[in-house]
């Protein structure tokens, strides 16, 4: 299983939780499991199938555009952390 | 005729002015808007003119629905812009060049600007612990400010940074925190934290207010340039927000109708260790890839730029572009704007200063075209790019040691 966590702006439409336990093979598998579980969150951090250009999806620590994106593999146990990508500089 | 609420640039969606920094829709970034229908131009450049000698002159434009909001004592801005005719001759254009030096800020960099701004708005919304995620001119800038204004202050850097930037940050009672990691990883951790702590991160939660400060900087431009506007700016991209939001502050005053004119050029520069956004501009792309970076000037140092996108369309739609520069041509264009202008800056200013020395190479800049060079921090401050490059020569204290060695330097 991994752990999903859900930044506080969509706690709301995943009932409210802060993190989400989760099975899949790849980021993107895991996030399909998290949209079946809460709908309202695949219009809100994808589109057309890709993340929206805003926000990023970290496996571990490490953004996922530095493995295979959506396609990078996750590991049993490993952590899964969506924030927006509006912040620093 | 002030600021009236915050908006989605992507969606549009709208909220009111608090502390929030994306949209609960998207996820794009906020922005604040402003209400100047009843903005009359000669009454407006009036009260700039009978204002203070600093950003707060700006007031209209900054983003605050009341009076003067209550500030620190260190009030940043009106740093000199200088032509800089020798630095042109050296470079061999035709074109007028005109150097603001940022550096000539309370805390030496363009980020006094950003941070008085996001603390006054901090002290409006009731916080006592200000934060942020830097590569250290933001880290001197929040500390002192902080300190001035009487707020408890942590401030998250790369832990590898330069020395000179963690004393000066260390120095005004800061909780000075080193991540082990690159600057993105403390802007990925600011963020969560920003989540969990009841804080003012200027630069995460607070950031469509910080960002707006970068506005002056056009402002103190037009002004300085007798209320005209130039036909060029060369300016560093780190994340994007001051290259956006100086072409904000230029449009801003256009629609209002303090000066006229053609929108001016816009002109990025990059170190190569470090040039999401002018890989993209070469590859034509609309986004920036992130990268790891790898270059001495580590205040420039984002691999992952939050304004890329932004930064790209202004650079595309004013004609300009984004250019990327060695390690070698930032510590030579340090040396060139020394040599030429008697500005010591710091390495992000060796970038800027190399991409301007690119585009009069390339021939790109007309003969009397006004360009505005933007110096954004101290060369102080970054000792280590240029250790070891100057030459001590060693003599008795006797005029005939000096006559004998320095023979050869006689005109």
């Amino acid at each position: 299983m991994v752990t999903v966590k859900i930044p506080t702006q969509l706690r709301p439409s995943a009932g409210g939780r802060a993190e989400v336990e989760l099975g899949g093979e790849t980021v993107g598998e895991v996030l399909e499991a998290l949209f079946l579980e809460s709908p309202d969150l695949r219009e809100r951090i994808t589109e057309g199938g890709q993340l929206r250009r805003f926000v990023n999806v970290y496996l571990g620590g490490e953004d996922i555009r530095f493995g295979d994106g959506l396609e990078t593999i996750v590991e049993d146990g490993s952590e899964l952390t969506i924030l927006p990508a509006v912040a620093g500089g | 005729m002030s600021a009236v609420e915050l908006g989605c640039k992507e969606c549009g969606a709208t909220l009111d002015l608090g502390a929030a920094y994306f949209c609960g829709q998207c996820f794009g970034p906020l922005e604040v808007r402003y209400d100047h229908s009843g903005l009359e131009p000669d009454e407006a450049r009036r009260r700039i003119q009978a204002g203070s000698n600093g950003i707060w002159r700006y007031l209209d434009f900054l983003p605050f629905t009341g009076g003067r909001p209550e500030v620190g004592p260190l009030e940043p801005g009106m740093t000199p812009l200088i032509k800089a005719d020798r630095l042109a001759e050296a470079l061999g254009t035709g074109a007028e060049i005109w150097v603001k030096n940022d550096a000539a800020n309370p805390t030496h960099s363009f980020k006094d600007r950003v941070v008085s701004v996001a603390l006054a708005k901090a002290r409006e919304l009731g916080y006592q612990t200000v934060a942020c995620a830097s590569t250290g001119n933001l880290a001197n800038s929040v500390a002192a400010n902080a300190a001035a204004g009487g707020f408890d202050c942590y401030v998250f850097v790369p832990s590898n940074l330069e020395e000179q930037k963690l004393l000066a940050t260390d120095i005004y009672g800061s909780n000075l925190v080193g991540v082990k990691g690159n600057y993105d990883d403390v802007n990925r951790l600011c963020t969560q934290l920003s989540d969990e702590k009841p804080w003012a991160f200027v630069n995460v939660n607070l950031r469509p207010y910080y960002s707006e400060g970068s506005k002056t900087l056009a402002f103190e431009t037009i002004e300085q340039l007798g209320w005209r506007l130039p036909d060029r700016v060369v300016c560093p991209i780190a994340s994007g927000s001051l290259f956006t939001k100086i072409g904000r502050g230029f449009s801003e005053w256009q629609e209002v109708g303090l000066v006229e004119g053609d929108t001016p050029v816009f002109n990025g520069a990059q170190a190569e260790g470090c040039s999401p956004v002018a890989a993209a501009f070469r590859d034509g792309e609309d986004f920036c890839r992130p990268q790891k970076p790898d270059t001495i000037a580590k205040s420039l140092a984002i691999g992952d730029p939050a304004d890329g996108p932004y930064a790209l369309d202004q650079a595309r739609r004013t004609g300009g572009g984004v250019d990327s520069v060695t390690d070698d041509e930032i510590r030579a264009g340090i040396r060139l704007l020394a040599e030429t202008t008697g500005i010591f800056t710091e390495t992000a200013g060796g970038v800027t200063t190399a991409v301007l020395a690119k585009l009069a190479e390339r021939g790109e800049l007309a003969d009397g075209e006004k360009v505005v060079v933007y110096i954004t921090g101290e060369g102080l401050k970054t000792l280590d790019a240029n250790r070891d490059t100057f030459s001590l020569r060693e003599i008795e204290p006797t005029v005939e040691s000096f006559e004998s060695t320095f023979a050869t330097t006689f005109a």
